[in-house]
């Protein structure tokens, strides 16, 4: 087992016990840090593979702010620990069944696959900062471009719904 | 034993390295309280801490001991473990930041391996990325404290600095960008060395002339984010008691601090390497009688704390104050006499030097500026910083880019 795949599977292991507790934690301060987690382990998978800008922006957009505002939402409205209840029966049994469906299809895609998969560091240049901006701004420029306009659309009517009661 | 050291070289070194630099960093930390206090004391015609040691030069080593002796009581109804894990992210986040600094050019060669200065490798592509994404997770240490301590002072301040690290960080990270661009790399050796363009320029080839508002908005949104004077609203002690930390005590208390102080040394770090050009001498390059200056300052500081030691109230200050004086001179001359060292020492003392001014300047501004007012501080991070950091960036880009175009440069 070399170095990279022992890293590869310490951030996986990590990246799912953080999903787990994610779920399984009653107050909603402890979910919150379990997707930190589970976001930096991300980050650290993708430093793997050598793609270290995507790694940086992953945890400087998740981890730094976007957690962040769920940490400060939950802080501010003083969210307290949640009721666990038992699982309703018309949930559980479609919800099992998804599970077990979605685990077949991972696992079924792995075992079909003929290459090995990847864990190693990735050198090239499709994952450097230059070959992301070249993809961003040269090969897929429309869609980046409708993608920021969607979110400036939702940045806009976020600020239009917060001001609603005052008018 | 040997044959493990030689296959293991760069864990080894890198071990070391850790381990000194934690050193360092804990005892800068802690004389920086002193310098603090000092500084601030003359300013307002007090002597500052001066009875233990001459000077109050043991002062932080007694702040420590008093730290580690002092009883650690957990408040009733924290939450344990989050109460527990906020000092402990905010102290190591603050010291990782400090890791991903380089601090001289070039590798000292010591048992045929290059040690370059600094623990994160000087190619790493992504320096400046890879800090922002560290102090990003700062905030954490200080929301959580707020949070976990179950009380309401704390929470308050948690709120308050969680929103203003969020506004601030825009302006932060923004202000940058027009470096960025003119480096053309987010490594933090590249940036320094765009900066060395002209040899010949020394000073007036630093990026704080082109990018003077870069500088003006890094500088004071970092400042918001190191939770320092004028933006200490978190701690705010005539409204908050303590702000975020009031329940925390002992050692717990002291990492916060420790966290603090490394993070207003990792902005200096940054400053001096973004904006005023790393380790670059502020003299033009072929002036070589500046390579003297390190020496030059050393020798007549260690003079000087010999002239003023021996005159010193108490006999332990009579003893240990010449001691140190003539080892700072000594260590001058050593300098003087090897022209190796004194060619490799010019990078670390410009880059240290800088890092000193830009620590001063914090203590300045504690020493004489007032709190904002919340809505000040928000108004100001939001309606002034980010849209001159905007305009910046947009006005450096364009630059840059009529530069390609019309001058053909690059």
């Amino acid at each position: 087992m070399t170095a990279s795949l022992a890293v590869f599977f310490a951030l996986a292991a990590l990246a799912v016990i953080g999903a787990v507790s994610l779920i399984v934690q009653k107050h909603p301060i402890h979910s919150a840090l379990s997707l930190i987690v589970v976001m930096i382990a991300l980050a650290g998978l993708y430093l793997l593979l050598g793609a270290e800008f995507v790694a940086a922006v992953q945890i400087i957009v998740y981890g730094g702010a976007i957690m962040v505002l769920f940490v400060f939402v939950i802080m501010l409205l003083n969210a307290g620990v949640e009721e666990h209840t038992s699982i309703s029966k018309m949930a559980g049994a479609p919800g099992l069944l998804l599970v077990v469906a979605l685990a077949g299809f991972v696992a079924a895609t792995i075992a079909r696959s003929t290459e090995s998969v990847e864990t190693t560091l990735q050198t090239g240049e499709i994952a450097s900062t230059l070959g992301i901006s070249n993809m961003i701004f040269k090969d897929f420029v429309y869609p980046f471009e409708l993608t920021s306009f969607l979110i400036l659309v939702a940045v806009l009517g976020a600020t239009v719904l917060a001001q609603r009661e005052k008018s | 034993m040997n044959s493990f050291l030689n296959a293991n070289a760069e864990l080894v070194i890198t071990l070391v390295k850790i381990v000194l630099l934690l050193f360092i960093v804990l005892t800068v930390n802690a004389y920086l309280t002193w310098f603090e206090r000092k500084v601030v004391a003359h300013m307002q015609s007090r002597w500052g801490p001066h009875r233990v040691g001459p000077h109050g030069l043991l002062q932080p080593l007694a702040d420590g001991v008093k730290f580690l002796f002092k009883e650690d009581p957990t408040p009733a109804g924290v939450d344990k473990l989050v109460y527990y894990l906020a000092p402990l992210l905010a102290l190591a986040l603050a010291l990782t930041s400090i890791a991903l600094i380089p601090f001289g050019p070039e590798p000292i060669r010591l048992f045929g391996h290059d040690i370059y200065l600094g623990i994160a490798p000087p190619d790493l592509n992504i320096g400046i990325l890879a800090l922002f994404a560290v102090t990003a997770l700062g905030v954490y240490g200080v929301a959580l404290a707020g949070w976990a301590s179950n009380s309401k002072y704390p929470l308050l301040g948690g709120l308050r600095s969680s929103a203003q690290m969020i506004s601030y960080e825009l302006a932060l990270t923004m202000s940058v960008v027009g470096v960025l661009l003119m480096a053309g790399s987010f490594n933090l050796k590249k940036i320094i060395e765009a900066q060395a363009h002209h040899p010949e320029w020394g000073i007036l080839g630093w990026n704080v002339w082109p990018q003077f508002l870069g500088f003006f908005c890094f500088f004071i949104a970092a400042v918001a984010e190191t939770n320092r004077v004028p933006f200490d609203l978190p701690e705010a002690e005539s409204e908050l008691v303590a702000g975020f930390h009031t329940e925390y005590s002992s050692f717990k208390f002291a990492m916060f601090f420790i966290a603090e102080y490394t993070s207003m040394i990792t902005v200096s770090c940054l400053c001096s390497i973004l904006f005023f050009g790393g380790w670059l001498s502020p003299f033009p390059a072929s002036w070589l009688f500046t390579h003297y200056l390190p020496s030059a300052i050393l020798i007549l500081f260690g003079l000087w704390v010999i002239w003023d030691g021996i005159r010193y109230e108490t006999t332990f200050g009579r003893i240990i104050l010449p001691g140190l004086g003539a080892a700072i001179t000594a260590l001058g001359a050593v300098f003087v006499l090897l022209p190796n060292v004194n060619e490799f020492i010019q990078g670390p003392f410009w880059l240290l030097s800088k890092i000193f001014v830009f620590l001063f300047v914090y203590v300045w501004m504690r020493g004489t500026l007032p709190r904002f007012r919340y809505d000040q501080l928000m108004a100001f991070g939001w309606k002034l910083l980010l849209p001159l950091s905007i305009v910046n960036v947009i006005v450096t880009s364009f630059v840059i880019l009529a530069k390609m175009q019309w001058w053909g440069a690059k």
